[in-house]
């Protein structure tokens, strides 16, 4: 029992590294950078030139098959070494600081991990003291995970009779009985039922709202990462192809609507342009423009009506995600 | 993160000592390793031969007795170098049989269940969990092997005195020496295989098959090239050729000893670079 480690709440002043050292509070220091990230099996380059810098304490990591997402994963949680580039996680380097990263991590892989002829207790007890947790804090913070990802009734049962669903719950027990500072989620939700599904979301949201930890969300499900990230990263064929703020999209109103109309349209979006809007036709009368400051809406009835056209919808919207992503898939 | 809570909390407590934590692989696995009750009953037996040993060197130092009995074969009790040496054969070749047990449960659960991810993520190293994962066999091996062999010369040492313990002090290293050598052989060759062979009945076999199949291709070498360095290929004759070197037997030996421990340094050099292949957080496909 050497040394102290502290993993309160990201910011917190008097927060400790792992040999008690006294840190700077790293609440303005991004958590994830990537700095010209790059990595390459044989003569095939997976991840190629990343340059990104995330502050937000969900990250959501998506990208369609063999865009790089896992081993962009692979190579934070140290598996994978970069072949050029370097990246950053909590101001450790990647290359020269693995050992002050490992302690900080928590990692739930996309694929069955487990040891069969244990019982859930056990396994995590186990996962728990390997993070340097002394036996008998080890035994109890296992109890709580296994209670707290809802595994409590079936935690002195063996891993390899758990359905799909429970050693998803185990996977992430072990990732978080230690208290990591990150936790990295691969595909948390594969292969759940919805109600399994849900509280999955369900479990993330709480970490998320705890203020404990900071979550790297990777899936395929892009309602998953919509509902539970703030920052999202898009991936495609091992390049950065969007990286944005969703909860800074989400807050800044760009007016953005979509208006259905019957009837002549001819030079109505011209129209449009012309109050200064940004418009774009999706067919068959549909238009989605995107509103200046100051223009009412009631100038667009006026337009319309000046023109004989029935606006029969109108609807304020922002962008999903959905449409984030497939923008980032086509450029 | 209190079981009645039901809330994530962050762990703020001390953490132990980087270098004890390999500690923790054998100490869980052991209880599991124990489950079987053929693998106790194993164990047990591999003490019979050690207990026999003891009640012959005390017979052997209570010759009055055998005498009172009017036993005639007194004289040919002696405890010398040949009655180690014999001891280490055979405890050797219970170890493999318990290496053969013991072995395939080692890395082979971990491999086939994908778990290594979730020991190399943390705060612990490849080799610290080869270490770790080691140090189980190696103690159950040495707990039939050279542990009892020291208890024995302690024996003999006690009943003959310190004039037999100055001029005999090469057995007791040749004991701890050869039979630790043997044991971490042993252990290298059961990660290996446990680790590449993930159905373990197979990985049992496949132990017991290096050194059974090594002996006949080793003979096998040996008449069709005529050499006496197919030997090298035998394990047990290997160890054979290191104990004679280390028991001071006079007998020429059919290869020199310096190719016998050259041949194990390989045999564990292969088994760790097999370790070191398999042994990863990930699977690379090519």
């Amino acid at each position: 029992m050497v040394d102290q480690c502290s993993l309160e709440p990201f910011g917190n002043l008097k927060r400790t590294k792992g040999l008690g050292e006294l840190v700077e509070p790293q609440a303005k220091k991004p958590m994830l950078e990537l700095d010209g990230l790059s990595v390459r099996f044989g003569q095939r380059e997976i991840l190629k030139d990343l340059h990104v810098s995330l502050s937000g304490r969900t990250i959501g990591l998506l990208g369609p098959n063999g865009a790089g997402k896992s081993t962009l994963i692979q190579t934070l949680v140290g598996f994978v070494r970069p072949s050029a580039g370097t990246a950053r996680v909590f101001g450790h380097d990647i290359r020269r600081g693995r050992g002050a990263i490992r302690p900080l991590l928590g990692y739930m892989p996309e694929n069955d991990s487990f040891v069969a002829n244990m019982t859930a207790v056990a396994f995590v007890r186990m996962m728990g003291e390997l993070s340097g947790l002394p036996h008998d804090a080890a035994l109890e913070r296992a109890h709580e995970a296994l209670f707290y990802v809802g595994l409590g009734e079936a935690r002195y049962r063996l891993l390899g009779t758990y359905s799909l669903g429970m050693k998803q719950l185990a996977k992430l027990a072990q990732a978080i009985v230690h208290g990591p500072r990150l936790l990295i989620l691969d595909e948390p939700t594969n292969g759940l039922d919805p109600p399994a599904r849900k509280r999955m979301i369900r479990l993330i949201q709480e970490m998320r709202d705890s203020g404990e930890l900071n979550l790297l969300i990777c899936s395929h499900l892009l309602r998953d990462v919509e509902e539970t990230c703030e920052e999202v990263l898009i991936l495609k064929q091992g390049r950065i192809v969007h990286s944005s703020n969703l909860e800074a999209e989400r807050a800044a109103n760009k007016r953005f609507v979509e208006l259905e109309t019957f009837g002549p349209q001819d030079g109505f979006a011209e129209a449009l342009a012309g109050l200064g809007c940004e418009c774009e036709s999706a067919g068959l009368g549909r238009i989605k423009a995107t509103l200046p400051e100051g223009l009412e809406v009631r100038e667009i009835y006026r337009l319309a009506a000046s023109r004989d056209l029935q606006l029969r919808r109108l609807n304020y919207r922002r962008d999903t995600l959905e449409e984030i992503f497939l923008k980032a898939m086509e450029g | 993160m209190a079981v009645y809570k039901r809330t994530y909390k962050a762990y703020d407590g001390a953490l132990t000592p980087a270098w004890s934590r390999f500690l923790i692989l054998p100490r869980s696995a052991y209880g599991y390793v124990m489950q079987s009750k053929f693998l106790v009953a194993f164990r047990m037996a591999c003490f019979f031969y050690p207990l026999g040993c003891a009640l012959f060197i005390y017979l052997a130092h209570n010759l009055s007795i055998l005498k009172a009995m009017n036993f005639q074969g007194a004289q040919f009790l002696q405890v010398n170098a040949n009655f180690f040496r014999y001891f280490c054969a055979f405890q050797g070749s219970l170890a493999v049989l318990l290496t053969a047990f013991v072995g395939p449960s080692l890395v082979a659960p971990d491999v086939a269940n994908n778990a290594l991810p979730l020991y190399f993520y943390r705060p612990f190293s490849r080799a610290e969990y080869v270490l770790g994962k080691m140090s189980l066999l190696l103690g159950m091996l040495s707990i039939i092997t050279w542990i009892p062999g020291l208890l024995l010369f302690l024996i003999q040492w006690s009943l003959a005195g310190s004039a037999w313990m100055q001029e005999n002090s090469f057995i007791a290293w040749g004991i701890f020496i050869g039979l630790l050598v043997w044991d971490v052989i042993l252990c290298l060759i059961a990660l290996a295989l446990s680790a590449w062979i993930k159905w373990r009945i197979a990985a049992g076999g496949a132990i017991l098959a290096v050194f059974f199949a090594g002996a006949g291709f080793g003979a096998a070498l040996n008449s069709i090239v005529r050499t006496q360095y197919g030997s090298l290929l035998d394990l047990r004759q290997v160890i054979g050729l290191i104990f004679s070197q280390l028991f001071r037997d006079d007998t020429a030996p059919p290869v020199p000893v310096a190719n016998a421990w050259t041949a194990l340094a390989v045999c564990a050099a292969v088994c760790l670079w097999l370790l070191a292949k398999r042994v990863r957080p990930f699977e690379v496909v090519k």
